[in-house]
C-alpha cells in the first residue's frame, strides 16, 4: 500500500528519532557499527512500522513475518529499532556491549527479544532466511521472510549459494533488501572488491530485482508492494543508501564503519541530524 | 529377533546393509511418524542415503546442490520455524567445508538439527585424502552444545538415529561408507547417548574404541585372551561427547591400562577425550592412543588403511601387547627426572 501523507510524516519522525537513539547507544556502548546502522534506518522503519505482520508483545507468535539481519553488524541499529517498536525497554540499551547485557555488537537471537537469527559473520543470514521461507512452505504458512544484506557481504560465496537455491525453489515469500551504501571496512566497495553491476548479478541469479533510493520512503513502499505481488520467485530490493546517513561528518566516510562517540561528538551528531531533517519533528 | 526400536525391520537386515543404508531406512520410517522431519543434502542424497527419505517425502526434502554452507544455514532456518532437519553429506564436508555455519547458525543458536555425516574416517579410502575425514571428531567436539556419536555398526546406527530425535539440540552422528561388520546380535542392549557399552569384561587392560574399529577390538580381545591369556575389557565409546567419564574411570581403577583405537587423527578425537578424563583423575595409568599419527592419509582400500594404521584386529593385538610391556612410573621413581 502506498504511503499516505500522514504515514509518511510519522515514519520520518520515527526514523529521525531512531537515528538519534543510535547515536546515544553508540556513545553509551563505547563503540558501534554506526555507519551501516544509519544507512539502513529508512527501509527498516518502513518494514517494521508499515509492512511486517508482527506483535512485539508476543514476539514468538507463530504467524508473524520474520526479518533476518544478514548484515549482523547492524546490530546497534536493529536493537534501537526493536526497542522503539516495543519489543523491550530502550533503557536496556544503556548496557549495550557490557558483560551480562542481552545486547551487543552482533545480536544474539536467544537473548535479544525480536531478533530472529544470531548473525554477525557475513553471508549467513540469507541462508537462514531461506530456510525459514522453505519452512513456511512445508508448514503451509503465509509468512513473509525479509533478509537485510550488506553490500560488502555480497563478496561472500555463501550469499550466492543461497541466491541460487532461493531461485531454484522459487521462494516468492523471501524478500531481500541490499543496503547498498558503497562502503566496507577497508574502503569503497568498488576498490576493495568490485560488486557492479550488482543488480545484474541478482537478476542473473533469477531474483526479481529493483534498484531504488533507499532513503526515499515512497520508493521503498512502492518497491515492497511490487515485491509482495511478485509470485515468480524471490525478490531483491537494492537500496542505494549513504553510509552514516544523517550525520554530516560520518556520511560516506568508511572510517565510521565502526566508531565510538564521546559526549561532545554525540551532541554534534544529533545536531547534525536535526539540521539534516529540519522539517521532521 | 525383535524389530529395532519398533521399526519394521530386524537386526538381521543390518547384515545386508551399510550404516548409511540403515540410516536411510530408519529416517524414512521416522518420517512417517514425525511430520516435522525434513531432509537436506548437498548433491549427496544418493551416497548418504538420505535420498531414501527424499523419495518418500519429496515435499519435505531439499537438495541444495553442491553448496554445504547454505545447506547448514537453511537447516538453521528450518529449525527456527519448528521443523526437525536432518542434514547429510560426507563428514569431511560437514565438519570442515561448512563448519562455521554448523557452529554459528546451528550450534550457537542451539537448534534442533541432526547431522548424519557419512564416509567418516578413512572409510572412503580409495577416494583419497580429500575425502578422508580424520579431523571431524576433533573439530565437532570443540563446538559447544553439540553431541557427537560414532556408532559401531548398522544396528547401533539405527538406535542412534532414533535416539537423536529424542534429545533437543544439535547432534552429529558420524558413520562409515562401506559395509561394516555387525557387532551387535541384538538391539536390546540399552543404547543410550553418553553411556558407553562394555562389549566384553576384562581385568588386565581396557581397549576403548568407536565406530567400525569396535568390531576389530572385540575380535582382538578374543585372540589376546585365547593366545596370551590376557583379560581384555572392551568398551564401545559410541558417544564421544558427552564422554562417559564413569566408564573411563572405572576402567582406569580396575585395569590400570588403557588403549584407545579410532579411525581419526590421534589429536583431538576419542583418544584425546579419554586422556583428558585420565589426566584430570590424578591416577597413574599406562595409556596409549592409536589412530592416524597426525599425518595425511594415503589412498587405499579401507581395510588396507585400517591395517596400516593398526586399527584392525591384527593391529589392535599388536598394540595391546606393546602396552602390556609398558609400565607407568610410580611416584618414587620421579625424583631423577627433575
Amino acid at each position: 500500500m502506498p504511503l499516505t501523507e500522514q504515514e509518511h510524516k510519522e515514519l520520518k519522525t520515527i526514523a529521525k528519532k531512531i537515528r538519534k537513539d543510535i547515536v546515544d547507544v553508540t556513545h553509551w556502548s563505547g563503540g558501534s557499527h554506526i555507519g551501516g546502522s544509519l544507512s539502513m534506518v529508512d527501509f527498516m522503519v518502513v518494514l517494521y512500522w508499515k509492512y511486517m505482520r508482527i506483535d512485539p508483545k508476543n514476539p514468538s507468535w507463530e504467524d508473524r513475518d520474520r526479518l533476518v539481519l544478514s548484515k549482523g553488524h547492524g546490530g546497534v541499529g536493529h536493537a534501537v529499532i526493536l526497542a522503539n517498536r516495543g519489543y523491550f525497554d530502550f533503557e536496556l540499551l544503556k548496557e549495550f556491549n557490557q558483560f551480562g547485557s542481552a545486547f551487543g555488537m552482533h545480536l544474539d537471537s536467544k537473548k535479544a527479544t525480536g531478533v530472529e537469527a544470531s548473525t554477525g559473520s557475513m553471508g549467513h543470514g540469507l541462508s537462514q532466511a531461506l530456510g525459514m521461507a522453505l519452512g513456511a512452505r512445508v508448514l503451509k504458512k503465509d509468512w513473509k521472510i525479509y533478509a537485510v544484506l550488506g553490500d560488502g557481504e555480497c563478496n561472500e560465496g555463501s550469499i550466492w549459494e543461497s541466491a541460487m537455491a532461493a531461485n531454484h525453489y522459487k521462494t516468492s515469500n523471501l524478500i531481500g533488501f541490499l543496503d547498498r551504501n558503497h562502503m566496507m571496512i577497508d574502503g569503497p566497495t568498488e576498490s576493495v572488491m568490485s560488486l557492479e553491476p550488482i543488480d545484474k548479478k541478482w537478476e542473473a541469479f533469477g531474483w526479481y530485482t529493483q534498484v531504488i533510493n533507499g532513503h526515499d520512503m515512497v520508493q521503498i513502499c512502492d518497491a515492497i508492494d511490487k515485491a509482495l505481488t511478485h509470485n515468480g520467485g524471490p525478490s531483491m530490493i537494492i537500496c542505494d543508501t549513504i553510509k552514516g546517513k544523517g550525520v554530516d561528518f560520518m556520511e560516506n566516510n568508511p572510517a565510521w564503519h565502526y566508531g565510538g562517540l564521546n559526549a561532545e561528538q554525540a551532541e554534534k551528531a544529533k545536531l547534525s541530524i536535526d539540521k539534516m531533517y529540519p522539517d521532521v519533528p | 529377533m525383535s524389530p529395532v526400536g519398533g521399526l519394521t525391520w530386524t537386526v538381521y537386515d543390518a547384515d545386508k546393509m551399510t550404516q548409511a543404508e540403515t540410516y536411510g531406512l530408519v529416517l524414512s520410517e521416522l518420517g512417517k511418524m514425525n511430520p516435522k522431519i525434513v531432509g537436506l543434502s548437498a548433491d549427496l542424497a544418493k551416497s548418504t542415503k538420505i535420498g531414501k527419505f527424499g523419495e518418500k517425502f519429496p515435499e519435505r526434502f531439499f537438495n541444495l546442490g553442491i553448496a554445504e554452507q547454505n545447506m547448514f544455514g537453511v537447516a538453521a532456518g528450518l529449525a527456527k520455524v519448528g521443523l526437525l532437519p536432518f542434514v547429510s553429506t560426507f563428514s569431511v564436508f560437514a565438519s570442515m567445508r561448512a563448519v562455521e555455519f554448523l557452529r554459528t547458525d546451528v550450534c550457537y543458536q542451539n537448534l534442533n538439527v541432526k547431522i548424519i555425516a557419512t564416509h567418516g574416517g578413512t572409510s572412503f579410502g580409495s577416494a583419497g585424502t580429500t575425502h578422508h575425514s580424520i579431523e571431524d571428531l576433533s573439530i565437532i567436539r570443540a563446538i559447544p552444545n553439540i553431541q557427537l556419536i560414532v556408532p559401531a555398526d548398522a544396528v547401533e546406527t539405527a538406535l542412534a538415529v532414533q535416539a537423536c530425535v529424542e534429545v533437543e539440540g544439535p547432534v552429529y552422528i558420524r558413520i562409515g561408507r562401506s559395509f561394516e561388520p555387525r557387532v551387535y546380535q541384538t538391539d536390546q542392549y540399552g543404547f543410550q547417548i553418553g553411556k558407553a557399552v562394555e562389549m566384553k569384561s576384562g581385568t588386565d587392560v581396557t581397549v576403548i574404541a568407536c565406530g567400525a574399529v569396535v568390531y576389530h577390538a572385540v575380535e582382538a580381545a578374543n585372540i589376546l585372551e585365547r593366545e596370551d591369556g590376557i583379560s581384555v575389557r572392551v568398551i564401545n565409546m559410541h558417544t564421544i561427547k558427552p564422554i562417559d567419564r564413569e566408564a573411563i574411570l572405572k576402567a582406569l581403577m580396575e585395569t590400570r591400562r588403557i588403549v584407545t583405537f579410532e579411525d581419526h587423527n590421534v589429536i583431538g578425537g576419542l583418544g584425546s577425550a579419554v586422556s583428558e578424563v585420565i589426566a584430570e583423575s590424578g591416577k597413574a595409568c599406562a595409556f596409549t592412543k592409536v589412530g592416524i599419527p597426525d599425518q595425511f592419509t594415503p589412498h587405499g582400500y579401507p581395510e588396507d588403511l585400517m591395517h596400516y594404521y593398526k586399527i584392525d584386529t591384527d593391529g589392535i593385538v599388536e598394540k595391546v601387547r606393546e602396552l602390556l610391556g609398558k609400565e607407568f612410573e610410580k611416584e618414587e621413581d620421579w625424583e631423577d627426572e627433575y
